[in-house]
Order: structure tokens, then C-alpha cells, then sequence
């Protein structure tokens, strides 16, 4: 079991194994994706009250899945870093943050779309969307500590402290928040709960979607950090190698 | 460990003697001493000048403002908290130190508490006067800031740690800790605004606590972390 788990931690096997992956990943997202969106976008009865925009649920609910995840998994990159000084984990870490950053973008872009419809306004301090922006934040502070720190050694380390006490922070503030905007608002009409009130021609897309997303998400990732491998070994012997080759053909 | 026993110093020893050198050298540099409460003083004074002199409105918007001013004063002081020990190398000699690094950290940022944290809070009534807050609301004000700004010294600690080796470092500081500060800001804030209501208050000073034993437990563990990483 150690054996495997350094074996991971090495960039290069990371990389070849990686390159394995992407095509049976390629193909899947593409299955996925094109059943998800288009019985989402075509086959799913309109909703009673909300009529076509409904749909937007089936973009804005796997984005904001995934936004959520992201804070966790560069935590826990950031802590196999510390522990096992492991360059693969700090890899994932950095690459994790952009795209984190992005798709929580991407969860408040298309909730204040959906917005717009549905409660007549693009934006509303509502808990949800406030703590998302504040995990927005969080980010965007982890990546701009990632950029002023010239040292990838040292930056490694610093956003893995960064994103261990922000990690633990996201539910405190998850918590504050909803808390916070309970007492103005009760019984808020927005917290849809989309799957328990519907039925399964609804939710089965949504989690065909949600699939295809999360394929999505991981696709990005591991381009990212393939990219990351390339440039930070770029000096030793496979990677040259492996440009040779490239060259060659 | 390597000392005589008669140069050994007890945890506490160095605990204290951290504590006092950092409030010496804070008190021999008076001008600095004053500038956080400033700070707070014009900051505060901004919010009647851009929104509106009327007392009615300025009540509404009082705990927020006081709470985002004492935020951010807190935020403006925090840079001496490493700096000048980064710079004459003194640090480096505090992680050099067999104590450990957790207390001598507390130690340091209690330092900045009494320093920048408390003339802040002593000063908050006076300001929340002049926002037309309600004098019933006040003891709740002073209590919520009292316990509020050393979680807002203990994270600010992390954030001060992790960038002290930087150049450009002030902006970057902002960024990474004020989404970090906002549970204690919606907590204050709401603690102050439902007194104004006759709500009750005693589930948010619980919360408060909670967030400040979880910080004075965690924090300074993080920052000597994050010390250890920036000094090397």
C-alpha cells in the first residue's frame, strides 16, 4: 500500500498514467454531457410554476456541487503536502484553486441568472449566495498568496496553511451566514429543494448531469496539473525525452 | 535540550518576557500607539459625511459601521505585528528558541490585542454617540468588540505570518483575511443590531466565545506554521 501510495506522489508516473485515463475520460464526459443536456434541455417537463427556466438548474446545481468541493480537496492536497512533502499533492493544490475559483463563479453567474427570473433580481444577500461569494474569496486570496510568493517551496507550504484554516473556516462561515439571514428572512422561498419534491423524470437528469460535470471538473484537473508536471520537471530527463519524441512525430 | 540548567527559561518565563518586550516597544513608539484608534475615529466619521447626517438612518447602519471600522483598523495595525522582528532578525531568534513557538506567538499577538485591539475598544462607545446608537445597546457593543477583535488579532496573526516575507504585502493581507473575519463581523454586528430590537443576546455572545476558544486554540498554531514556512 506504500509502495503505491509514493508511486503516486512521483509526477512522471502520474503522468503516464494520466495519459491513459484521458481518453476513456474524453469519452465519457462526452456520453454523459450530450445525454445529460440533452434531456435536460429538450425532454424534461416544464415546470409547473417556473416554466422553461428550470433548465438552468441543470447547469447551476452540478456547478455548485463542484464549487463546494473544491475548498475540501485543495485542504487536503494542502495537508499531504505538509505530512509527506508530496510534489504530485502540491500540484493538485494550486491547480485545484483556479478552477475552484472558477466554477464558483460560474455557480453565481448562473444562479443570478436564474435569479433574474425567478425572484425578479440578479442578486439577493440570500445565505447561500453570500456564502459562496465569501468562498469566492477565499480563493482568489489562495491564489493571489500563490503568485506573490516567489518560492514554489515556500508557496506550496504557505497555501496549504492558507487552505487548511480557510477549509475549517467554510462551514463556520457557511453557518454564520445562513444564520445571519434566517432571522431576516424565515421561510425563504429560495432554498428549492430540488430533488425530494420531484419526480424521477426531473432528478435523473439533474444526476446525469451532475456525473457529467464532475467528469467535466476532472478532465480540467488533471490537464492542469499535467501541465504544472511538464513545466516544473521540465529539466529532468523523461520530460525531455518526452518533448523528443513529440517533436519527432 | 542542550542549555545549562541555569539559563533554562520556563514556558511562562518566555511567555511574559515576549509580552513585555512587545508592549515596551510598543509604548516607546507613542505616534504609532494612537494610529489604530485614529484610524478607527476617521473611519467611522466617513460613514455620517457619505450616507447622511440623519440620526434615524445613522442608527440603523451604527453597529455595522463601528464593527466593519474596528475590522479594518484591526487589519491596519496588523503589520507591525511581524514586520519590524522580521526585519532586525529577531524573529528568527524567537523560532530559534526551545519554548514552543505556540505560546510565544499567543504571547505576541495578545501583545497586538492590548496594543491596537483594546484602545479600539475603549474608544467604541464614544463613537457609537456620535452614530445616535441607543445607550441600552452599548454594554452589548463593548462586550461583543471585547470578545470579537482578538479573534480578529488571532486570525490576522495567520495572515501576517504567511506574508511577512513579502514585498508588497499590504493588499494581499486584506484579501487573504478579511473573508476569514466575517463570522465574527456577522456575529457583532447582529448581537449589537438585535439588542436595538429588544431581542435577546445571549446565544451570539455564546457563539462569539466559542469562535474565540476555537481560535486561541488553533490560530497561533497555524501562525507558528506559517512563521516557520516564511522564515527559513
Amino acid at each position: 500500500m506504500w509502495l503505491w501510495f509514493s508511486k503516486l506522489g512521483s509526477p512522471r508516473w502520474f503522468y503516464e498514467l494520466s495519459s491513459k485515463w484521458l481518453p476513456w475520460l474524453y469519452a465519457l464526459m462526452a456520453v454523459l454531457m450530450t445525454v445529460g443536456l440533452f434531456w435536460a434541455l429538450l425532454f424534461v417537463p416544464e415546470d409547473y410554476q417556473q416554466g422553461q427556466t428550470i433548465r438552468i438548474m441543470y447547469v447551476h446545481v452540478p456547478v455548485a456541487s463542484i464549487s463546494l468541493a473544491c475548498f475540501p480537496l485543495m485542504a487536503v492536497a494542502g495537508t499531504i503536502t505538509l505530512v509527506w512533502k508530496m510534489k504530485l499533492a502540491d500540484m493538485v493544490a494550486k491547480c485545484v484553486a483556479p478552477i475552484g475559483a472558477w466554477f464558483t463563479g460560474l455557480a453565481l453567474a448562473s444562479g443570478a441568472i436564474w435569479g433574474d427570473q425567478i425572484w425578479g433580481t440578479w442578486w439577493a444577500w440570500d445565505a447561500r449566495l453570500t456564502s459562496l461569494l465569501i468562498q469566492f474569496f477565499l480563493f482568489i486570496g489562495v491564489i493571489a498568496l500563490r503568485s506573490a510568493i516567489e518560492s514554489p517551496d515556500n508557496a506550496a507550504k504557505a497555501c496549504a496553511v492558507l487552505a487548511i484554516v480557510g477549509a475549517i473556516n467554510v462551514p463556520i462561515i457557511k453557518y454564520s451566514v445562513e444564520w445571519w439571514n434566517t432571522l431576516h428572512q424565515p421561510a425563504s422561498s429560495f432554498s428549492v429543494d430540488p430533488v425530494a419534491p420531484n419526480p424521477p423524470e426531473v432528478w435523473v437528469p439533474l444526476l446525469v448531469m451532475i456525473a457529467a460535470v464532475y467528469v467535466f471538473f476532472v478532465i480540467a484537473l488533471i490537464l492542469r496539473t499535467r501541465n504544472e508536471i511538464l513545466q516544473r520537471e521540465r529539466r529532468s530527463q523523461w520530460v525531455i525525452d518526452l518533448v523528443a519524441r513529440e517533436k519527432q512525430v | 535540550m542542550s542549555s545549562s540548567p541555569e539559563t533554562q527559561v520556563s514556558t511562562w518565563e518566555a511567555f511574559r518576557a515576549t509580552l513585555k518586550r512587545d508592549l515596551l516597544i510598543a509604548f516607546k513608539r507613542r505616534n504609532d500607539l494612537l494610529n489604530p484608534v485614529m484610524f478607527f475615529l476617521i473611519v467611522v466619521s466617513l460613514f455620517p459625511l457619505g450616507v447622511s447626517p440623519d440620526p434615524a438612518e445613522l442608527t440603523r447602519i451604527s453597529a455595522g459601521v463601528v464593527w466593519v471600522s474596528a475590522l479594518l483598523a484591526s487589519m491596519l495595525s496588523l503589520d507591525n505585528l511581524y514586520r519590524a522582528d522580521y526585519e532586525d532578525g529577531s524573529l528568527e531568534q524567537l523560532l530559534l528558541s526551545p519554548q514552543p513557538l505556540y505560546f510565544l506567538v499567543l504571547a505576541k499577538n495578545i501583545a497586538h490585542w492590548l496594543i491596537s485591539g483594546l484602545p479600539v475598544v475603549l474608544m467604541s462607545p464614544l463613537l457609537a454617540y456620535m452614530l445616535y446608537l441607543p445607550a441600552d445597546a452599548y454594554p452589548v457593543l463593548v462586550l461583543s468588540l471585547l470578545i470579537g477583535t482578538p479573534v480578529l488579532s488571532l486570525f490576522g496573526s495567520i495572515g501576517v505570518a504567511l506574508t511577512v516575507g513579502l514585498g508588497s504585502r499590504g493588499l494581499i493581507l486584506a484579501v487573504i483575511v478579511l473573508p476569514l473575519t466575517t463570522p465574527v463581523l456577522i456575529i457583532g454586528a447582529k448581537a449589537v443590531s438585535d439588542v436595538m430590537f429588544g431581542l435577546p443576546v445571549t446565544s451570539h455572545f455564546a457563539l462569539l466565545g466559542a469562535i474565540l476558544a476555537v481560535a486561541l486554540s488553533i490560530a497561533p498554531l497555524a501562525s507558528a506554521a506559517a512563521l516557520r514556512i516564511s522564515v527559513n
